[in-house]
């Protein structure tokens, strides 16, 4: 029977997936790329085709790429109808039915939610309605903010220094503004990165003549008599004069539609095993509905088990193309999400790179060149094996890491390197504010190079 | 014994026009070591993959400790310090940074795309230069030029001075074959050949330095950078690296390319329809026949294990780029010549730090001289196949390409 659904679900089946952005595209595609010649339904809330959304923090802001033409490029067909504008606003599991705001219906044989995150706005409503008030997700977010640093502020205020808010702080002085950026953590990047790379970060942005603050929140924005805002109040008194502020504060994921639908999706997402599918708020895995791309969190077996969410370019790509896989596979067919998270950044003409979950990371040791050239390899290490790696201008040596997470290399880092500094002989603590510690466990490990065969070896602990 | 002469009849000169089967026989052994002293042989896509971005591999020579001779990673043929092909992170880096501060993004985004349209000019002129002739030695009157002018017009070699400086180039590279190495005499002509080139170089960086222009010598001397500045001997070298590496390698890639072309002529016939398939097709040329065979000059700082292999420090590693472009692990139907594949990461360029400096500029001009060969030779065919190729089993390609045709369009 199950043989039988498939090839009539391959044939003439109805798939709807609800995002029309990077992961639900290159789910399409890889529905299309398989063999899938039935109904095909993207529902997306913004009345765009799919876009790439990295340049919007970066070449955007710098008038060197527009911010109504970064298209994805397509890599198929994909033959699908679009509901482009209207979001989705409820789903009905038994009925196999999403319902749209604009009140129509859609039904679906399988269901790919692939919704995504949205910009985490300034929590205090009044204020976020002020003129000159940003944050930056979308292309018109992008399109208004290049408009405005354009037309030159006095000073910029952002408030989060993550990858985000770096970027931005970044292509403000590329354009010679004024910035203040108001970071809760004692640096830049530190709850990505830690605080040993934190502290570089915070170099460059003195050197790029940035007036960073850390330990502080801002509390409060104020505005002029027609409502623009004049000056934001942090928590150690001192108030910032600025008339443009973007709020950076990460973001929120897209689930709120699910509500009462009986999917386990919360504030964290919406949690699905490591073939994609979904869980019911009851922790059982669903049969016909599936995640991919910020919006889901999946155990990853090397990194204990953790249910992840990755909010990287990559991923959603990597996810996207098992969970459509997995769509129309029979269960012995089907494949793990098994993708080692990887990012990058570019912010103060330097690129930053890593691979694994630094955060996991206790210890870390400088492996190749110095923190003080800017130019180096850090590992991170969590229960003796390597965890994670980043990279300064040094991105061309990842892939050796990435192969030495996957395989639970031992750490600290023994061996020589072409470019082992005495500072980088021993591990010191990576310094993360707030150190999630997973219980200790049996190893697992990963091989195999294309997704077709890579394995994991499983180690009993002793 | 089966192995003993393997590596032996690859360098064999009789096997240099089909090394494939050859390379095939390679993989059955990923990791080769036949003799006492010899070198590691790495022949599979993901192992080279993996080496080439491991930071315990190392390009300096000052690291090898095996003993042995190694016919095909002789000391780098200058009498200047090291250029950065053969050297590691941080100096490595630092030089090859302050070289592509003239050559690339993020400096000079446009300089290679800039010279598109006198690309376009020297091989318009190269092909009117055949004249009413039907046969011409493609090496010799096409490919072998071509890129000889680009580079001097990069560097801001005068284009009167051209004809010495590429009698210059001439024994240095025949100096390069390791069957030519054997030979004391042509050693000391390519020593000679050397010297006078630096001299020479040295007279036009003074030059540049009192007025600099808008070639690459000029910028080289001139940049005060955040990484400083190149000594005279620092440029010198960079300057002879990037003419030797910068020619040479793509004379082997167009005539491979030609030759390719001949051999698959519904491709031929498509890209005279299609220009922009020259795109595709140069990527999988740098696969199926590389013009950069293997990577001889890596070594290890440390034991390292692959497949199970131990490699002691200081051995002599060779990475067979071509081979790992076969490997059917990675590519499907790896023999055929398939520019339409969706996957052609290929290794003809390698990759890590020391992937190709010039890359971007290669496959301008072997997009171009491909191209234009097939617009403007009317029924192409090859004289003789295979070809004469040079000795050289690194730098693998044919001497001569004689090609017939009807005429000019």
């Amino acid at each position: 029977m199950p043989a039988d659904y498939l090839d009539w679900l391959r044939r003439e089946g109805r798939i709807v997936i609800v995002g029309a952005s990077l992961a639900g595209l290159r789910a399409a595609e890889t529905l299309r790329a398989e063999g899938f010649a039935g109904e095909l339904t993207l529902i997306g809330d913004e009345p765009y085709e799919p876009y790439d959304r990295p340049p919007l923090s970066k070449a955007v802001l710098l008038g060197k790429a527009d911010p109504l033409h970064t298209e994805l490029p397509r890599r198929r067909e994909i033959d699908a109808k679009w509901r482009l504008g209207v979001p989705a606003s409820a789903l009905d599991m038994t009925a196999k039915r999403v319902r749209l705001a604009d009140g129509d219906e859609v039904e679906y044989d399988r269901l790919l939610i692939a919704t995504g995150v949205r910009a985490r706005p300034w929590p205090k409503e009044a204020e976020a309605q002020l003129d000159g008030v940003f944050v930056v997700r979308t292309r018109g977010d992008a399109a208004a903010l290049y408009r405005r640093l354009k037309a030159g502020p006095r000073r910029v205020l952002i408030i989060g220094a993550g990858f985000a808010g770096s970027e931005i702080a970044s292509a403000c002085r590329e354009m010679g503004l004024a910035v203040t950026v108001a970071e809760r953590a004692g640096g830049p990047l530190v709850g990505a990165l830690g605080g040993v790379i934190g502290s570089v970060s915070a170099e460059l942005y003195h050197e790029n003549g940035v007036d960073l603050r850390t330990g502080v929140m801002v509390t409060g924005l104020e505005g002029d008599s027609v409502g623009r805002v004049k000056a934001a109040h942090l928590s150690d008194g001192s108030v910032v004069e600025t008339d443009l502020v973007v709020v950076s504060l990460g973001s929120m994921r897209n689930t709120e539609w699910l509500t009462g639908s009986g999917l386990g999706a919360g504030p964290r997402g919406i949690a699905c095993d490591a073939g994609c599918r979904a869980f019911d708020f009851r922790g059982i895995v669903t049969d016909d509905i599936f995640v991919a791309g910020d919006v889901a969190r999946s155990p990853h077996a090397l990194f204990g088990y953790q249910f992840l969410s990755l909010e990287h370019w990559g991923n959603a790509v990597a996810q996207a193309e098992i969970a459509a896989h997995n769509m129309i596979s029979p269960s012995s067919d089907r494949r793990p999400h098994l993708w080692v998270p990887a990012f990058w950044s570019s912010q103060f003409r330097v690129n930053i790179k890593s691979v694994g979950v630094p955060p996991m990371g206790e210890q870390i040791m400088i492996t190749q060149g110095s923190l003080a050239e800017r130019r180096f390899v850090g590992v991170y290490g969590f229960q003796g094996r390597i965890i994670a790696a980043v990279s300064f201008d040094n991105t061309r040596w990842l892939e050796f890491y990435q192969r030495e997470i996957e395989r639970g290399a031992p750490f600290p880092v023994e061996y020589p390197t072409v470019d082992r500094r005495p500072e980088g002989r021993q591990p010191v603590p990576a310094d993360f504010p707030d150190p999630s510690l997973p219980t200790h466990g049996p190893t697992v490990t990963l091989s195999g190079y294309s997704p077709t065969d890579r394995q994991l070896v499983f180690t009993p602990a002793h | 014994m089966t192995h003993a002469s393997l590596l032996r009849q690859i360098t064999d000169y009789a096997n240099r026009a089909n090394p494939y089967p050859l390379y095939e026989e390679l993989r059955k052994t990923p990791v080769l070591h036949e003799e006492e002293g010899g070198p590691y042989v790495i022949s599979s896509y993901w192992d080279i993959e993996n080496l080439l971005h491991d930071p315990r591999i190392s390009s300096d020579a000052s690291n090898v400790t095996a003993a042995g001779d190694d016919e095909l990673s002789g000391p780098e043929a200058t009498g200047l310090p090291p250029s950065f092909i053969r050297l590691d992170p941080p100096e490595h880096d630092r030089l090859r940074r302050m070289a592509n501060s003239s050559f690339g993004p993020p400096h000079r985004p446009h300089r290679i795309e800039s010279m598109r349209p006198e690309l376009e000019r020297i091989v318009t002129e190269l092909i009117d230069g055949f004249g009413d002739a039907r046969q011409i030695d493609e090496v010799d009157q096409f490919a072998y030029p071509f890129p000889v002018t680009v580079i001097c017009r990069l560097l801001g070699v005068p284009r009167e001075d051209e004809p010495r400086f590429r009698s210059w180039v001439d024994p240095i590279v025949a100096g390069l074959d390791p069957d030519a190495r054997t030979g004391a005499q042509s050693q000391q002509t390519a020593q000679e050949a050397r010297l006078q080139l630096g001299m020479y170089l040295n007279g036009l960086v003074e030059q540049r330095a009192r007025e600099p222009r808008d070639d690459m010598l000029s910028d080289l001397v001139n940049s005060h950078g955040p990484d400083g500045t190149m000594t005279t001997m620092e440029v010198l070298s960079t300057a002879v690296l990037l003419l030797i590496a910068g020619h040479e390698t793509t004379v082997n890639l167009i005539t491979n390319g030609m030759l390719t072309l001949l051999r698959h002529p519904e491709y031929l016939e498509r890209l005279r329809a299609d220009p922009g398939l020259s795109v595709k097709i140069i990527e999988e040329l740098l696969r199926y026949e590389p013009p950069v065979q293997l990577l001889p000059q890596r070594t290890c700082i440390t034991d390292i294990d692959v497949r199970g292999v131990t490699i002691p420090k200081g051995s002599r590693i060779w990475l067979v780029l071509a081979a790992g472009n076969r490997d059917p692990e990675r590519f499907k139907d790896p023999d055929r010549f398939d520019p339409d594949r969706e996957d052609i990461e290929h290794l003809g360029f390698g990759s890590g730090i020391h992937s190709c400096f010039g890359a971007p500029l290669a496959r301008l001009e072997a997009q171009i001289a491909l191209s234009e060969l097939a617009r403007r030779l009317e029924n192409p065919r090859l004289v003789e196949d295979p070809p004469p190729y040079r000795p050289n089993a690194v730098l693998r390609g044919p001497r001569h390409l004689n090609i017939t045709f009807d005429g000019l369009r």
